[in-house]
């Protein structure tokens, strides 16, 4: 059986140990699309600091992982698929065939639609191509502009500041993560970064970046005027498909797949940040693009692709955390709560700290946190485990801050 | 055999000798918040019980690694942080549903109990035995592995 | 080493918390904790002050094996000039924030001054600050504990506190931790109060290390965890009756005192006994005691987490006190049992959880409620003053009234706040306190226990069995059996059971690991994680500096030899029954030979010799 893997990012590298764990036979043919060994995007923030070094961004340390694990490494890019000939094209032109297909070909970042965006010096950060590019200009005293505080500009935000910037973030929506986060935690990581010298601009698109000599200037829709030596745009990614069309795959806004992490073609599966796949708490399906799903839809769908449709995916939960600066914020699930639900809130403004728990009856669905670190992993065991609270609902309502007495209490039955 | 932390929590008095002898193995001081295994107090119920990482299989904080920093020692079948791998990135501490991996500010790195290599500290510290390191099918785990499986976003379609 | 070698000083008035660094030439004499806390005190503060004014001050102190893992290492003590006695006080309390506050990187915290505004101090590691308590004052301790824990998003928060009583003005209020931890005698809790300061909230995450031999102290710490658990009172009797195990001994002995103290053997002793606590109720079948539970560090474990009957009176419709919290230890049990002549258990569980609640001294409550109860019987104390409330002898209505009148802090509960001496001095028989320098005796009747006459008379706090327990000798034979009813050897056993006594509660430990322990114990401990050389002999020594240092200070306060004396009852009314029956105390027989084992003028003052062997000034 030769299964063949488009994407070496989590879910494909995910997908592929987990084939050859579950089939020592099988033939393993990974696909990607970058010059470098699998790594981790979620790594380069930790590269722009030098905290470590590319190797340190890798998905597996072992250089000899994939051919130990007899995992064959094509660094290719993909232009096409073909369900009914089962095979897939590569970019210099032949086809490969397969018995079994991931389609786990990652995102791509959104490219705004802004006069000047192509100019010299304007860069997302995504690849390890962005991150040396950035490396190169980020230096002490260099006035950046970031373009987007959602979560991953907020994770490039403190890598910038620790390479001594002097910073602009600039935002469209009313907060910073407007998408991870509730306007009082917004705004509170907002107040963080302004004490720690970062300018940000909310509520406020970029009208046009403007080359003149020896830089940038940024021309914001309120009107003022940002120069710049360097501009990162990180306004959110959009699932790569591009190279689908025309496949017969069923696509939204990305590949759709069922309970089994199979699209609508036998034998394709969708895996990570480019699946359109089952949300846990809203019950619909959408595009997630968060590292512990692609790492989950990875193995889900390579047990089904060894073994038949042997394993349900239930439903990935939503959950981020972030460090900004320092104040470290978390959310999951239905963190925004839903109607007729009831919520649990502590705020802190001067410690910036904050605690929201979201209830529908006697379940925990949803949470947000600010400040808080140690054992907030229960909050996906109760949200995902669906944990009935009895007694320490009420608890929980009264004091938030309760949570892992709540889980050892509920699951241990410890009262 | 692989053997596995047993906690009877009926027998812990609450006094932290646990949590004392794990931040001193781990960290070369005595430091509680920074202990792997914490003792969490029901004072209403008058109940003491200690917690720690089961060592579960699903092995969600190492899944959930994006830099290989979690392996299993083959030895003693733990879970363990390379801290000079880890990035701080936080992502195993969500991704865990029991919450017995955190992150630790001093160092930016995250931590977990590794079982101190086969021979933990905290059950040779515990006064009354409510800590004991027992052959692996012997612990009380189990329930809460329940527990854990309804985390997996996965299950097996003939269950 | 291994001081944190920090302290923190608040002052109050001015709002201003600075950084100091600890006095390590003082820490070498003094060790710290009692010892060392003391010298700042006596250092700082007029012997001659009024306790309750701003120029008092207020010491939260730790030993130098606080928040290691040495068993028991988990003390904290609270320093001032005590209120009840104006003498040197000093309330030593285990539970969890003694440790915290090492592991945030303090020695020690000295307020003074007084806040205009009700505060708390608030401590993260190295960041200290002074924050409003105006929403929690006139709270009780439990309240401001649950608002502090909710306003700071932090369950291991670890939070000391006053309640509703120390702001009221009793006397011998508390400073409750780990809420039902206290720092109990002397009234600690209505100085802290007096300075407006609501609680103290200390989270600490940077660790205690700074240990001068890490292995050396680790092979001290387990060979002492050994010993601990080998023996008979700290491996089984502590953890499975707590210091309640006593109460029956203490009762066969002829030496509980009863009704006031007006007997010695107390006919319901079993009925609030530490065997009783473990018997079910008929009522829901459960036991009074839920479980045994440790202080930080502690492999003894005495401590009792006890429920009421739901359905006894006391608690019937207040269903805030239906959950278990801390149970009876044996000086409560006593004070608000035996003294007062009630032995139902569920009603001295409930006051006892009142005690810690509000923040108030049970010892010191149930001796004072005695002394009203006879006052009462005699007449000098009516219906009219107590607002229709009748006091008797063996009434748990009584005692439950009393206790919520107490914490009500009007009419006759103001009273009951005075304290014993007051109380009695206020409605005209001074010679029904039973109380030495204004203190209340605990649970051990000198005529029963000689040597305790001379504990008690001598003791630096007045009326204390915490300064000299010589109960270990003369009771259970620790370290070695001496007879109860002779005087002969006192002396010595006194001084020597004040002196280590003095050393232990200076070094972060507690004081009832002696039951196994000897300073022998103790010192590989100490050296192993101190600056220095520290001997058993050495540890002596401190305890006999600190033990004159604090004499010192009574003596300057307008203390005199005529204080070290005890109630005329003790003295001249013998006891009725048990083994000591016909005996009365005799403390003129020991007193002249203490003073002379100590170095001491025969007005009880030490000699210039004394001082100077001792290097104090």
């Amino acid at each position: 059986m030769h299964h063949i893997v488009i994407g070496a990012g989590p879910a494909g590298v995910t997908a592929c140990d987990t084939i050859r764990d579950l089939d020592p036979s099988a033939r393993i043919t990974l696909i990607g699309g970058e010059s470098e060994p699998p790594y981790s995007r979620m790594a380069i923030p930790y590269l722009l600091v030098e905290d470590i070094d590319e190797q340190g961004t890798y998905l597996r340390k072992s250089e000899s992982h994939y051919s130990e694990r007899r995992i064959e490494l094509l660094q290719e890019g993909v232009t096409g698929v073909n369900p009914q000939h089962r095979s897939v094209t590569l970019a210099r032109g032949d086809t490969l065939v397969f018995d079994r297909l991931l389609i786990a070909s990652g995102a791509t970042p959104v490219k705004p639609p802004i006069p000047g965006i192509d100019s010299p010096g304007v860069h997302s950060c995504w690849t390890l191509a962005d991150a040396r590019a950035i490396i190169e200009r980020a230096k002490p005293g260099v006035p950046v502009v970031l373009i987007g505080a959602g979560f991953i500009g907020c994770i490039i935000l403190e890598a910038l500041v620790e390479r001594d910037v002097q910073l602009t973030v600039v935002e469209k929506a009313d907060r910073m993560v407007p998408r991870m986060l509730d306007e009082v935690a917004g705004s509170l990581i907002k107040a963080w970064c302004e004490d720690r010298g970062v300018t940000i601009v909310t509520n406020s698109g970029v009208a046009g970046i403007e080359k003149d000599h020896g830089g940038l200037t940024v021309n914001l829709e309120n009107g003022d005027n940002l120069p710049a030596g360097l501009v990162i745009t990180a306004v959110g990614v959009t699932p790569n498909i591009a190279f689908l069309a025309g496949s017969g795959l069923d696509i939204d806004q990305g590949v759709l797949v069922n309970a089994h992490l199979e699209t609508n073609q036998s034998g394709i599966f969708a895996a990570g940040d480019v699946a359109q796949a089952r949300d846990y708490s809203t019950g619909g399906y959408s595009v997630q693009a968060i590292q512990p799903t692609a790492v989950e839809h990875g193995r889900i769908a390579a047990s089904n692709m060894v073994s038949g449709e042997s394993v349900v995916h239930q439903g990935s939960l939503n959950m981020n955390i972030l460090d900004t600066l320092g104040l470290i914020s978390a959310s999951f699930g239905q963190w925004m709560g839903v109607e007729g639900g009831e919520s649990s809130v502590l705020l802190d403004e001067a410690r910036h700290r904050y605690l929201k728990l979201q209830f529908d009856g006697e379940y925990l669905i949803g949470a947000g946190c600010l400040g808080h670190t140690q054992h907030i992993g229960v909050l996906r065991g109760l949200i995902r485990g669906r944990v009935p609270l009895g007694e320490w609902k009420g608890r929980l309502m009264k004091d938030p801050t309760r949570l892992m007495e709540a889980y050892l209490g509920s699951v241990l039955g410890v009262s | 055999m692989l053997r596995s932390l047993l906690i009877d929590a009926d027998k812990c008095t609450g006094c932290v000798q646990c949590e004392l002898a794990c931040s001193f193995e781990n960290e070369g001081l005595f430091n509680p918040s920074k202990s792997r295994i914490r003792v969490f107090t029901f004072h209403q119920e008058g109940r003491f019980v200690p917690y720690t990482c089961t060592q579960c299989a699903d092995a969600w904080c190492m899944q959930a690694c994006p830099v290989d920093a979690i392996s299993i020692d083959a030895d003693s079948g733990a879970k363990v942080v390379h801290a000079a791998m880890c990035v701080g990135c936080k992502v195993c501490t969500i991704a865990c549903p029991f919450g017995t991996i955190n992150y630790n500010s001093a160092t930016g790195k995250v931590i977990k109990c590794d079982l101190c290599g086969g021979d933990p500290a905290c059950a040779k510290a515990c006064p009354t035995a409510a800590i004991r390191y027992v052959d692996a099918d012997q612990t009380g785990f189990e329930r809460m592995r329940v527990w854990a499986g309804r985390t997996d976003a996965g299950s097996s379609a003939t269950a | 080493m291994s001081w944190a070698g920090k302290i923190l000083r608040v002052n109050l008035t001015e709002g201003r918390c600075l950084t100091e660094t600890l006095n390590h030439q003082w820490a070498q004499a003094y060790l710290g904790q009692r010892g060392l806390a003391t010298k700042y005190l006596v250092e700082e503060i007029d012997p001659g002050v009024d306790p309750l004014s701003p120029d008092n001050k207020l010491i939260m102190t730790t030993g130098p094996l606080t928040g290691t893992m040495a068993s028991t290492g988990g003390r904290y003590s609270v320093v001032t000039k005590s209120p009840l006695t104006h003498c040197v006080a000093c309330s030593n309390s285990g539970g969890f924030i003694g440790a915290e506050m090492r592991n945030a990187g303090w020695d020690m915290i000295i307020f003074e001054g007084r806040s205009a505004q009700p505060v708390y101090l608030y401590i993260m590691n190295d960041q200290a600050e002074l924050l409003s308590a105006e929403a929690v004052w006139g709270t009780s301790v439990w309240q401001t504990d649950e608002w502090l824990h909710n306003r700071h998003q932090d369950p291991m928060l670890r939070i000391a506190a006053v309640g509703r009583s120390a702001e009221a003005g009793c006397l011998y209020a508390a400073v409750i931790n780990d809420l039902h931890r206290a720092a109990g005698r002397s009234g600690v809790g209505t100085v802290m109060a007096s300075k407006n300061l609501k609680a103290v909230a200390v989270r600490g995450t940077e660790g205690v290390g700074n240990i001068k031999d890490p292995a050396k102290f680790m092979r001290a710490v387990n060979a002492a965890k050994q010993v601990l658990a080998d023996n008979a009172v700290t491996g089984q009797g502590l953890p499975t009756y707590g210091t309640q195990v006593l109460m029956n001994i203490i009762n066969e002995i002829g030496a509980l005192p009863t009704r006031n103290m007006r007997e010695v053997q107390f006919e319901g002793a079993q009925h609030v006994s530490g065997e009783a606590m473990h018997e079910k109720r008929a009522t829901d079948s459960k036991p009074n005691l839920t479980t045994n539970a440790g202080c930080f560090g502690c492999t003894i474990a005495c401590g009792r987490i006890s429920t009421v009957d739901k359905g006894h009176f006391s608690v019937e419709n207040k269903p805030q006190y239906w959950g278990s919290s801390g149970g009876l230890e044996y000086e409560a049990a006593w004070a608000l049992g035996p003294d007062t002549g009630v032995d139902d258990l569920d009603a001295l569980t409930y006051v006892n959880f009142v005690c810690n609640e509000d923040g108030f001294d049970p010892i010191s409550f149930g001796s004072t409620l005695a002394a009203a109860i006879e006052l009462f019987k005699i007449g000098a104390v009516t219906t009219e003053h107590t607002g229709g409330q009748e006091l008797r002898f063996g009434s748990a209505e009584a005692l439950v009234w009393a206790v919520e009148a107490l914490v009500k802090g009007e009419g006759f509960g103001k009273d009951l706040g005075l304290g014993s001496k007051r109380l009695c001095e206020k409605y005209g028989h001074p010679e029904l306190s039973m109380t030495v320098k204004g203190q209340e005796f605990p649970a051990y009747d000198p005529r029963g226990i000689q040597g305790m006459g001379l504990a008690y008379a001598t003791s630096n706090r007045g009326a204390c069995h915490l300064r000299g327990y010589t109960v270990a000798s003369e009771v259970l034979g620790i370290p070695e059996k001496t007879d109860p009813l002779v005087t002969e050897g006192k002396a010595g056993l006194v001084k020597a059971f004040q002196d280590a006594t003095a050393a232990v509660d200076s070094s972060g430990l507690c004081l009832f690991t002696t039951f196994a322990w000897s300073l022998e114990d103790i010192a590989p401990q100490v050296d192993g994680a101190c600056e220095g050389e520290w001997t058993a002999e050495r540890l002596q020594e401190v305890g006999e500096r600190i033990w004159n240092m604090e004499r010192d200070f009574n003596i300057r306060a307008g203390l005199s030899a005529a204080d070290d004396t005890l109630p005329k009852r003790l003295l001249k009314e013998a006891a009725n029954s048990g083994p000591a029956k016909g005996r009365v105390n005799d403390l003129d027989v020991m007193l002249p030979e203490y003073y002379a084992l100590r170095g001491w003028t025969s007005e009880g003052i030490p000699t210039d010799a004394t001082r100077q062997r001792l290097g104090l000034s």
